[in-house]
């Protein structure tokens, strides 16, 4: 197996309690938004798994997960010296760009055909369970589903419907029978409940 | 309409895009304003970036390659050079330190301060000749926003042929029966109709007026046809980088 994996993700490999994948990232990406090729090949080695594998949990499909990696990557070459360490992680930065092109795919592949939410709903456990044989087995990941663990239920799968599902917190409310507009309450609340038990984000 | 608190219980659906896009847009005009919600905006990006954790996936070793020979033929956007705005809108004129701060959500880029030299995607401008003819102009000046929404806007000027255009970049569509309206920002006269923007994430669209007098342009959403003035307060203002002097 490759070694280009999560749990490598920085030159000195996170601390607990450290910002996953916080060393070296933003010194990468600022040194490719200055044309460094090599800094960006680095960079590539060490967020595209999870790029990837956000873009293939939400989009499904392979080929058109590659295709948003791609796109995605490619954007952020183009727009690495526009990346300010103030407003968050470089990590972040990076996977929010994956995410709204993963996003932007799925729901403009919509348009044409409405996905049917009530097959979504009775499949999303089993989704979970079938991405889980590709996930890298590392300690932050462990982490991340222990401090996932913590949250009730409905904030678990508003969040994970929303990040992971890449869908609008209508759909999300609908999918868990709750009342619209209360969607958005239980993935703000969840974020907030993960972020600070991963003291991440302050 | 949306309240503000109604805004702050949004920062993680925004954080995760979970807003439709006319939910997504008018948050986004709150963020201008809001350094709170930028903050937990932040703060819970970080958070959700951590999902990304369990999820992970090698990707085939031939997509490195093809993003690695893809970087070759783009260029890296300049770095956004730091420059005094001077605000367009009579709103923005009385709280300049307000907009200032707002560039951590919209990133204003030094205004006029970039000369464009088409650096990705030239296919798009190559038939309009009279964008074309601007953006090649010898003087052309350019002053671009990115949304953090992704999409990005760049309004580029040119004093010697008097016309301005505007090139836009995932621009996400307007809310249903609205458009985007352009305006450039008169002396003495204020905010002149543009022209209105067709409904496409990319464009390429020659300003009408006469930019070589402009101060600046505007994007606005009104309804569909346009309006003869502002309705509704800019999602993006173009400092053409005169003095006011
Ligand atoms: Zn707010």
């Amino acid at each position: 197996m490759d070694h280009r994996g999560p749990a490598e993700t920085g030159a000195p490999s996170p601390e607990d309690g450290a910002p996953v994948g916080a060393p070296d990232l933003g010194d990468l990406l600022r040194r490719a938004g200055r044309g460094d090729e090599q800094a960006f090949a680095r960079l590539y080695d060490l967020v595209a798994a999870r790029a990837y594998g956000l873009a293939v949990r939400v989009v499904r499909d392979r080929a058109q997960a590659e295709e948003v990696t791609q796109e995605a990557f490619l954007e952020i070459w183009r727009t690495a010296s526009r990346y300010d360490p103030d407003r968050g992680s470089a990590l972040s930065w990076m996977l929010t760009i994956t995410h709204r092109r993963a996003v932007d795919r799925v729901r403009s592949a919509e348009a044409a055909t409405r996905r049917d939410l009530t097959y979504q709903h009775q499949n999303q456990s089993v989704d979970h369970d079938a991405t889980a044989e590709a996930v890298q087995a590392s300690l932050d990941a462990h982490r991340v589903r222990s401090a996932m663990a913590a949250l009730t239920e409905v904030q678990r799968e508003a969040v994970s419907l929303a990040y992971l599902g890449g869908y609008t917190h209508t759909e999300v409310a609908t999918m868990l029978d709750l009342p619209v507009g209360t969607a958005k309450t239980r993935i703000r609340d969840g974020l907030i409940r993960l972020r600070d038990a991963m003291g991440v984000g302050s | 309409m949306t309240t503000p608190q109604e805004f702050h219980a949004m920062t993680g659906a925004y954080a995760v895009d979970a807003l439709d896009d006319t939910e997504r847009a008018a948050f986004e005009e709150h963020l201008t304003e809001c350094p709170d919600c930028r903050a937990e905006v932040a703060s819970l990006r970080e958070a959700a970036a951590l999902l990304a954790e369990t999820t992970a996936i090698e990707p085939p070793a031939a997509l490195r390659d093809r993003v690695l020979a893809d970087i070759t033929s783009v260029r890296p956007l300049p770095p956004e050079v730091p420059a005094p705005v001077v605000p367009l809108a009579e709103r923005r004129r009385r709280r300049p330190r307000l907009l200032l701060a707002a560039a951590a959500a919209v990133v204003l880029v030094g205004a006029g301060a970039v000369v464009w030299q088409q650096p990705w995607d030239d296919s798009s401008t190559t038939q309009l000749t009279g964008a074309a003819a601007v953006l090649a102009a010898s003087d052309a000046r350019s002053t671009s926003l990115d949304f953090p929404s992704g999409a990005s806007a760049t309004v580029t000027h040119s004093d010697s042929l008097g016309e301005a255009v505007i090139v836009t970049k995932k621009m996400p569509a307007p809310p249903a029966g609205k458009v985007y309206q352009l305006w450039l920002d008169q002396p003495g006269v204020g905010m002149v109709s543009a022209g209105v923007m067709p409904v496409e994430e990319d464009q390429t669209v020659l300003l009408t007026g006469d930019a070589a007098t402009a101060t600046g342009a505007g994007i606005t959403v009104e309804p569909e046809g346009g309006s003869d003035a502002p309705t509704s307060k800019p999602i993006a203002l173009f400092d053409f980088g005169r003095s006011k002097a």
